[in-house]
């Protein structure tokens, strides 16, 4: 992770004690009924930052959202924007504004209207209006549409024109609930950046809600895993990718290879896992402090895991197995060894030959080969 | 196509007679130049002139009309609101029980609903005239109302009333500039509705209808116990044709409405 001291151009004010968060959820509790849908959950979000909320669905993460809307009480704890507490406040005085799954655009009116039904429902006078809504019109590209209906546009520029309302009031924060969701793949890369782009130009802090991880890593400044109604963990997404805090992490964010075996201290923050009888140990670190003799799991990322047919003379880690599965997926192969203990171990290569000239075919010895610093020791 | 069959075709050709033949007679015979209504005597509209020189006649369809206006814009403005609260109201205590009984008025027999309104109308000391039939059929048509804007109200997306509570509306201004005119195609047809029903309510009115206050139902029911005159046959063909052309634009309307939309759907996706 950069330093903060040499490296002043990376946006990371959660790293500057002295920057305010521009939101703050102190230890906030949301029950319906029995069911406790945000647990004891303590958050800060700083300003410009793009956030986005990740987890499978009912882990909480469309509930916090709509807590900073409004349309949910808080049970338990506090909500501060900037500083102070907004659940007195109901939505339509919340200088927040959504953007809706479905997206909501008024069937009724006009891309222009739509646009247009928050400022005039403001303090902004009728002359700055028109100039307001064309500026998102151009903003979003959709300034040829200004007079269509919506079920008069297609899927793509109705999600434009919803993040054009939702933008036009200038909010202090915009709200987004899997914003891409309705998109086909290719429009939802397209789309990721152009989001990315408008939450540059326009400054507005972003909350992003989304199951899709990809997205979440493209778009966000800093990504929190959630499950079960708690953060598990909160990081920049290369954070989360090379250093996931535990297990449930690491296997969500992308694809892992998990080991268990028994730790025990080598180093300073080095330490060996015994995972198989007759089988070296593999070298790992961890910057936490673990006991001799726990219980842990050694996760790899597969494009970390080098496949040779010898094996590598000065590799902190090999071992032997044998193709027991290729997936060809174009631009990698993805190549499942099989270990003596019946444990597969996924390798991902880039293919850079063409595919007749591969190494490797079903059933071959191979070794697996990966540094000291590749995989992380997790105890949870 | 289908192919033509002389099993559809025969079903087709009895079961229209049976729903429209005796309107089509009485449409026939209201035309009839003679004094008697079952023999025919040449075509004529001498009815519909003696139609509409006759006060009591025009004074009791002024009184239904009036009737009709007030109680179906009243039972819209209440049955939209329960219908609001049921399908909107979150799940408050005793919704289900709510909900039932606001539907239970449809299944009443009509004769125990007007006659516990005469008993409430005596208790009240309130005088029968034009106000207790407004609120009796205000009473009935409600729920009529009700079930159309309900059913209306499930398919709406509720993001939409929060999205306009998002962008500063207040609670009452989201109904009023989203899911108002979103609705009001049922807001609509529940009106409609209410006013046919209003319109031809014989056995309510008859219970709080007072001495000045004779709607046109109960004018031909009366009128005809003393004997079927031609005129009620012009008056009934009227009110038919009142009722189809009702009917039949507001399903134009709402069709070509339909197929402009899955027009429009269909280029905005292939552009």
């Amino acid at each position: 992770m950069a330093k903060p001291s040499k490296t002043p151009v990376v946006f990371a004010p959660w790293e500057d004690e002295t920057q305010k968060p521009i939101i703050q959820f102190k230890n906030v509790t949301k029950r319906f009924g029995n069911f406790t849908a945000i647990d004891n959950l303590s958050l800060d979000i700083f300003e410009r930052e793009f956030f986005a909320l990740l987890g499978p669905s009912g882990c909480g993460k469309t509930t916090i959202m709509r807590m900073l809307a409004g349309f949910e009480a808080v049970t338990e704890g506090t909500i501060l924007l900037g500083g102070k507490d907004i659940s007195p406040v109901p939505p339509n005085k919340r200088p927040v504004n959504m953007m809706f799954q479905s997206y909501a655009l008024f069937p009724h009116l006009s891309v222009w209207d739509n646009i247009a039904f928050g400022l005039r429902r403001s303090s902004m006078p009728k002359d700055e209006i028109g100039a307001r809504v064309d500026e998102m019109l151009r903003l979003t590209r959709m300034e040829k549409f200004a007079k269509r209906k919506p079920h008069q546009i297609s899927g793509g520029q109705r999600q434009r024109v919803a993040l054009a309302r939702s933008l036009a009031k200038a909010p202090k924060l915009l709200l987004l609930d899997e914003p891409l969701g309705a998109l086909d793949k290719k429009l939802r890369h397209d789309t990721q950046f152009e989001l990315m782009d408008i939450q540059e130009k326009t400054g507005t802090t972003f909350v992003i809600v989304t199951h899709d991880q990809e997205e979440a890593m493209t778009v966000a400044s800093r990504v929190a895993v959630m499950d079960h109604g708690k953060l598990i963990q909160v990081a920049t997404p290369a954070a989360i990718y090379e250093t996931p805090n535990c297990v449930y992490v690491a296997d969500f964010i992308g694809d892992v290879n998990l080991i268990e075996g028994n730790s025990k201290k080598v180093g300073s923050d080095k330490y060996e896992v015994s995972w198989a009888e007759g089988q070296a140990a593999l070298h790992g670190s961890c910057p936490r402090e673990i006991a001799d003799g726990t219980r842990v799991t050694y996760a790899i990322r597969p494009e970390k895991v080098a496949i040779s047919a010898d094996k590598p003379k000065d590799a902190a880690n090999a071992i032997q197995g044998t193709v027991h599965d290729i997936a060809y997926l174009g631009n990698i192969s993805t190549y499942h060894v099989m270990l003596p203990n019946g444990q597969v171990i996924k390798a991902q290569e880039s293919n850079t030959r063409r595919l007749a000239n591969r190494h490797f075919t079903w059933e071959d010895p191979v070794w697996l080969s990966f540094t000291d610093t590749a995989g992380v020791i997790l105890t949870e | 196509m289908r192919r033509f069959s002389w099993f559809n075709a025969t079903s087709l050709t009895l079961g229209f007679a049976f729903l429209y033949l005796p309107m089509l007679i009485l449409i026939i015979y209201s035309f009839n130049g003679g004094r008697n209504v079952a023999i025919w005597a040449g075509f004529s509209t001498k009815w519909y002139g003696e139609l509409f020189r006759d006060q009591a006649f025009l004074d009791a369809a002024w009184v239904t009309l009036r009737v009709g206006l007030m109680s179906s814009t009243l039972a819209t403005i209440l049955g939209t609101m329960a219908a609001y609260v049921i399908v909107r109201g979150g799940r408050f205590k005793g919704r289900t029980v709510m909900s039932g009984m606001l539907y239970a008025p449809i299944v009443m027999p009509e004769v125990i609903t007007g006659l516990s309104l005469l008993l409430l109308f005596i208790a009240i000391g309130l005088d029968r005239g034009l106000v207790t039939i407004v609120l009796a059929h205000t009473t009935f048509t409600m729920c009529f109302v009700s079930v159309v804007v309900s059913s209306r109200l499930v398919t709406f997306d509720q993001s939409l009333e929060e999205a306009a509570l998002d962008l500063g509306c207040t609670p009452w201004d989201a109904f009023k500039s989203v899911t108002l005119p979103i609705i009001a195609p049922a807001v609509i047809s529940g009106w409609l509705l209410a006013f046919t029903l209003s319109l031809d309510d014989l056995v309510l009115a008859s219970f709080v209808s007072g001495p000045s206050s004779t709607t046109l139902p109960i004018k031909i029911f009366s009128a005809v116990r003393l004997g079927v005159s031609p005129k009620i046959n012009a008056l009934s063909t009227l009110m038919i044709a009142i009722v189809a052309i009702g009917v039949i634009s507001a399903s134009l309307i709402n069709k070509r409405s339909v197929t402009k939309r899955l027009k429009d759907e269909q280029e905005a996706a292939a552009s």
